[in-house]
């Protein structure tokens, strides 16, 4: 389990939708890191070369709304997205990041004191965002079913662990 | 305390009692993916070298995306999943056969059955009284080997909506304004149940337009109770012997419920490139449009094609509209074309396509240039959907999308409508 992360902040609006996150014309690569080289092109075709590994995505609400892609969270992961902040995420998103293990956080307040660029630090095992400033945001933690998954590193991990332990 | 749809078959599904914001293991009676997310699924099944299926005969592969398919990427994405159908039983719906969606509705999905489909509005079937939710091709893939699958019990909204609707104004009007309404993240982790007299008095095609779009407002599932017009589909479908009373109870517990005059609905449009930004058809009127497509899983069924082709019947497209019309399966192909509406299309001017989801997906055909503007009966606008993030996409009932393409603007389809 990923404990803290850190990295420059990248700052989207609401209603980042998974035809922006991922095209829909991508749809038939199958490997990750190939995928990865179109994250967030629909925002702006040299999105994916300005992402730096470790950066963070701040947003606002509903971020991942739309197709069920998995290719969303998975082209985010790749390209190095360590983990998505945002007010709310879409309920399919959401599953697709704790499945692929991409740390993902709901914060209202992050969303509204983050700057674009900033460098701020999540701590996983505390539950806080620290800010470069030193402040500090708390976020409410999963249910413990989710964060067994997340624990695990995603849904097959944590599948095949079970499994394990049932025969 | 009594129980809402939603709460009573997962209930049902896991062997106790539910309340919403429970996490359980529920039993999966049918799963999907299709050709855009079904490869990523057999791959991780792979990986666990767990490449089988528990229940083939339910268990839908469909080639919809991209059908045919226009490069070899694709081409060999379809092969993934024809290889995973021979190797494991589970059923193949190869190119041609239809939209995932319009062919679980038509074969495979019955009352108070869970569904789960890699594809975000396989909560279409919601409307025959099944909780079905689209999830992502990992959570389908473990339904495909383990028959099971994880909730979070969602609460529901219940709406209520009365009245009968204006000349002019569908389904697709109706839950256009409720989108409008709620917004885009409006019923995001809940379930919405449609009920009232409007929704009764629809037919079992204009329900599946409620359904299907409920994920548009973020909702888990779209679901409508069962009765008459629901029983006489599944006759008509050889599955009578299927049908069961599914309806909340009436104490059900609802963490909201809205009231809605179905008779003071004006035809919306929604805007680029949110499917939240509606307008009353009067403030869109008048834009010029490149391309009007008619189909997919939100309007693509014979109903649809009826109410475009009374249209668009002896007209001509308008010189600078391409007309694209794809049925939503084969069946309601072969039945627009015993009633005669493929003809009319065509004389007006329509390229009609194999059916599938078109270029709703943006993936395989009708893609817009840059700048171009096209007005389709489809379920989202985003910014790039259609193959172009240059491209401004309006979506519209079947009757508002045939007349625009004859007048070469957005139109009012009332002027027409008798």
């Amino acid at each position: 389990m990923i404990e803290k992360v850190k990295g420059r902040v990248i700052k989207l609006g609401d209603n980042i939708d998974t035809d922006v996150i991922y095209p829909g014309r991508y749809l038939p690569i199958i490997d990750a890191e190939e995928m990865a080289l179109h994250a967030l092109e629909g925002l702006d075709p040299d999105f994916p070369k300005k992402i730096q590994k470790g950066d963070i995505i701040v947003a606002g609400k509903n971020f991942g709304c739309g197709s069920s892609r998995e290719q969303a969270a998975t082209c985010l992961k790749f390209a190095g997205i360590s983990a998505v902040i945002a007010k709310s995420f879409s309920r399919i998103f959401f599953r697709n990041g704790i499945n692929q293990g991409l740390p993902i956080v709901v914060s209202h307040e992050a969303a509204d004191m983050i700057e674009d660029g900033d460098e701020v630090e999540i701590d996983f095992t505390s539950g806080k965002i620290i800010l470069k400033a030193g402040e500090t945001i708390g976020f409410k933690e999963f249910p413990d079913f989710i964060f067994s998954i997340l624990d695990a590193g995603g849904l097959i991990p944590y599948v095949q662990k079970k499994l394990a332990t049932e025969k | 305390m009594g129980k809402t749809i939603a709460e009573k078959i997962i209930a049902e599904h896991c062997g106790k009692d539910v309340k919403p914001g429970d996490i359980v293991v529920a039993k999966v009676d049918v799963s999907m993916v299709q050709d855009g997310t079904g490869p990523l699924s057999v791959q991780e099944l792979q990986k666990m070298d767990m490449e089988s299926v528990v229940n083939p005969e339910r268990t839908i592969l469909f080639l919809d995306h991209a059908s045919p398919s226009p490069r070899k990427e694709l081409s060999n994405a379809h092969i993934i999943l024809r290889k995973f159908a021979e190797k494991t039983g589970a059923y193949l719906s190869e190119i041609g056969e239809g939209v995932c969606h319009q062919r679980l509705v038509e074969t495979f999905v019955n009352p108070g059955e869970i569904v789960v489909g890699a594809d975000s509005h396989t909560c279409t079937a919601g409307a025959l009284g099944a909780f079905a939710t689209g999830m992502g091709s990992t959570d389908v893939a473990l339904a495909f080997a383990l028959g099971k699958v994880w909730l979070r019990v969602p609460p529901t909204f219940k709406f209520i909506i009365n009245g009968e609707p204006k000349k002019g104004v569908y389904s697709k009007d109706i839950i256009l304004y409720i989108i409008g309404m709620i917004g885009a993240d409006g019923a995001t982790y809940k379930a919405m149940e449609f009920t009232g007299d409007t929704v009764s008095n629809c037919s079992m095609e204009s329900r599946f337009v409620f359904s299907n779009m409920s994920v548009e407002a973020g909702a888990k599932a779209g679901l409508i109770p069962t009765d008459d017009v629901t029983k006489a589909y599944l006759e008509s479908r050889g599955r009578g012997d299927k049908y069961r009373e599914i309806h909340a109870d009436d104490d059900a517990n609802y963490e909201k419920v809205f009231n809605i005059d179905a008779s003071k609905i004006e035809p919306l449009v929604s805007l680029p490139h949110k499917v939240d930004n509606t307008k009353p058809i009067s403030e869109a009127k008048g834009i010029k449009i490149n391309q009007v497509y008619i189909g997919t899983c939100t309007n693509g069924r014979l109903e649809d094609l009826s109410v475009a082709a009374s249209i668009l019947k002896g007209k001509k497209r308008h010189p600078r509209v391409r007309l694209i019309v794809v049925p939503a399966s084969r069946e309601v192909y072969l039945n627009a074309l015993k009633e005669g509406f493929i003809e009319t299309f065509v004389e007006a001017g329509a390229n009609v396509l194999a059916p599938g989801c078109g270029p709703c997906v943006g993936v395989h055909e009708g893609a817009l240039g840059d700048g171009e503007v096209v007005l389709s009966t489809q379920n989202r606008n985003f910014k790039g959907r259609m193959g172009n993030p240059e491209g401004f996409i309006y979506l519209s009932s079947p009757a508002t999308a045939a007349y625009s393409a004859i007048r070469g603007e957005i139109s009012d389809p009332r002027e027409v409508l008798t």
